[in-house]
């Protein structure tokens, strides 16, 4: 490892204890050793196991359900339906208060995507949860789907999600997030150049090797501990008090050791389920996703559709930015509402662009809910603009990293949502990218600084 | 369900359990046994992360059946560390940062061991192809890498 202290030398304290120096991870030990324990490692006498019966339509009302056979099949413990949910319909969101709750724990009624649980199976085995959840017996009145966002944003195109009412997230600034900064057509007016150009992508799935789970144990005192492989111990231990509607103090969360997170397993939804499974049995239940169901039913990240229209000067300065960006929630908001609205005071990217216009839309289809994933958000905005960068930067016949570096953000910069750039190390890093990638660029970029006045 | 009895030796110890026919070697191991360092990431075979060392074998233990391991010498990764000491594979992968999330390590360390066992002195190219059935997704696979390599230097000099 190299620390390269000749940056921000004359800003920086040199006494570094810990920046710099190799410190071994306290949890290796646990790793190598094979000692570490996952949610999964808790086993407790008596533990049942929970399947669930999922929606084989992507879009249907539920006309009927019948567990009767489910419930007299050897090892069954407990059938349980959108009924015996306390509070059947939440949102995980609804803690920053982004509302309305729009997803049920149990499908009740409807379901909205292939996949959505319906009914969940307690049994002595796994094998007896499955073989039972086969017996279950839905009836379904199948409803028109649609798969794709300008669709779901048309006149007359199916409503996902009654909660919303419309296909899209009502932002309380309206249809979408909008950043507005300058006058971006007396930019687009002023440019040499106009690029508009449209980039996709479609979901994709964490893949963690640990899929997701959690063993819920009842406590002689009338609490739950729930081991668990979340990511967001505080945000489940939260929605589950609210969808189980009990106090917080009858929940014990333990957990922090994830085989692979990724932004994957910060939703709420194995746990509620399970506790109330351990709670209405009274005894431990082990809710854990197959390898086919982290692959299907896990949240992905968004897919994504990102419209950018770009006036840029022959000299290399861009002076006009116009962006739509589209945010596939799929059929619920999860973490969706949040991801769009960060794609809005990001698409800028890392630039100082005087006219700035951006609409976000966090829309709803029937598709599988969409949520966290590694910069959601941002990620699919940064493939899109940096390949702008590139196409603008060939455009104009400039060298593509000194045209990023005439136009990157610099301290003292206003950024186009209104936040003041403080820390920006960009120039700096596109420096050190330049030597370490053999990659030149002329003198006077190798002279700029982030923070520097006037170099 | 009728059960059946099996009998092996885990990490130099007898086991005895009576298991459901059918019952996995992972779900026999960790359930019944209580050895939970092989883990089931995808209980079809593709992960790796269940791997463990069955007479001198590399298996899969999420499809092998525990009946079919009567009198077999099962290793694991939690019966490497002799003493409290690290095994130098433990060693390596520990100095050489190849643990993440940790979820595949186990198997990866089951894996690399049964190919030092064989090939002391293994190439990169060795270390690669026996490691190929083993997914970290964390995509730590170049420290994993050097880790082996590093265990193999540390072993052969041991021996010189």
């Amino acid at each position: 490892m190299e620390l390269r202290k000749d940056y921000f030398a004359d800003v920086r304290k040199d006494g570094l204890n810990e920046i710099g120096q190799p410190r071994p991870r306290l949890d290796s030990p646990g790793h190598v050793t094979g000692k570490t324990a996952y949610f999964a490692d808790r086993n407790f006498p008596g533990m049942l196991h929970l399947k669930m019966v999922r929606s084989p339509h992507h879009h249907a009302r539920i006309r009927s359900i019948d567990t009767s056979e489910a419930e007299k099949h050897p090892g069954v413990v407990r059938v349980l339906t959108a009924r015996d949910v306390p509070h059947n319909v939440y949102t995980i969101l609804i803690l920053i208060q982004v509302g309305p709750e729009d997803e049920t724990v149990l499908a009740d009624g409807k379901v909205r995507w292939k996949g959505e649980a319906v009914v969940a199976v307690l049994a002595e085995t796994e094998r007896a949860a499955q073989e039972a959840a086969a017996k279950v017996k839905v009836d379904y009145e199948v409803l028109p789907a649609v798969f794709d966002m300008e669709e779901a944003l048309k006149p007359g195109a199916p409503v996902v999600n009654e909660y919303h009412g419309q296909n899209y997230y009502l932002y309380d600034s309206g249809e979408c997030r909008k950043v507005r900064f300058g006058d971006v057509e007396a930019g687009f007016a002023q440019a040499d150049h106009i690029l508009e150009q449209s980039y996709q992508s479609s979901p994709i799935e964490h893949a963690p090797t640990e899929t997701t789970g959690c063993v819920v144990a009842p406590e002689g005192n009338d609490r739950f501990t729930c081991y668990t492989n979340t990511q967001a111990m505080f945000f489940t231990l939260d929605n589950a008090s609210i969808i189980l509607q009990m106090p917080g103090s009858k929940l014990h969360f333990v957990g922090g050791t994830v085989g692979g997170g990724f932004g994957g397993k910060v939703d709420v939804i194995v746990e509620p389920i399970a506790i109330l499974g351990a709670k209405l049995t009274g005894r431990p239940v082990s809710f854990v996703y197959s390898r086919e169901e982290e692959m299907q039913i896990s949240s992905p990240r968004a897919a994504e559709k990102i419209v950018i229209k770009d006036g840029v000067m022959k000299d290399g300065r861009i002076v006009a930015r116009k962006v739509t960006g589209y945010t596939d929630a799929g059929a619920y908001s999860r973490h969706s509402p949040y991801g769009a609205q960060k794609g809005a005071a990001h698409y800028p990217g890392p630039y100082t662009i005087s006219n700035v216009w951006i609409d976000t839309y966090c829309v709803y289809t029937n598709r599988t809910p969409s949520s966290a994933m590694r910069g959601f958000g941002v990620t699919i905005g940064d493939f899109a603009l940096e390949v702008q960068m590139d196409k603008l930067a060939r455009l104009i016949g400039m060298d593509p990293l000194e045209f990023r570096f005439i136009n990157a953000y610099r301290d003292g910069d206003m950024k186009a949502h209104r936040q003041p750039t403080e820390g920006a190390a960009l120039i700096e890093c596109m420096q050190e990218a330049s030597r370490a990638a053999n990659w030149p660029v002329a003198e006077k970029y190798m002279a700029m600084s982030s923070y520097r006045k006037g170099a | 369900m009728a059960k059946v009895p099996v009998q092996f030796t885990l990490n130099g110890s007898e086991k005895a359990e009576f298991i459901e026919s059918g019952t996995t070697l992972l779900n026999a191991l960790r359930d019944k046994i209580g050895d939970t360092s092989p883990k089931g990431g995808c209980h079809q075979g593709t992960c790796g992360a269940c791997s463990v060392i069955i007479d001198g074998e590399l298996r899969l233990s999420c499809l092998t059946l525990a009946e079919t391991c009567n009198g077999a010498d099962i290793k694991t990764t939690a019966g490497l560390a002799e003493g409290g000491v690290l095994h130098p594979l433990q060693r390596a992968f520990l100095d050489a940062f190849a643990t993440q999330c940790g979820f595949c390590t186990p198997g990866m360390i089951t894996a690399a061991k049964v190919l030092l066992d064989r090939t002391p002195n293994p190439s990169r190219e060795d270390v690669v192809e026996a490691l190929s059935g083993n997914i970290c997704r964390c995509t730590g696979y170049e420290p994993i890498i050097q880790a082996v390599l590093t265990a193999a230097r540390a072993n052969s000099q041991n021996a010189a």
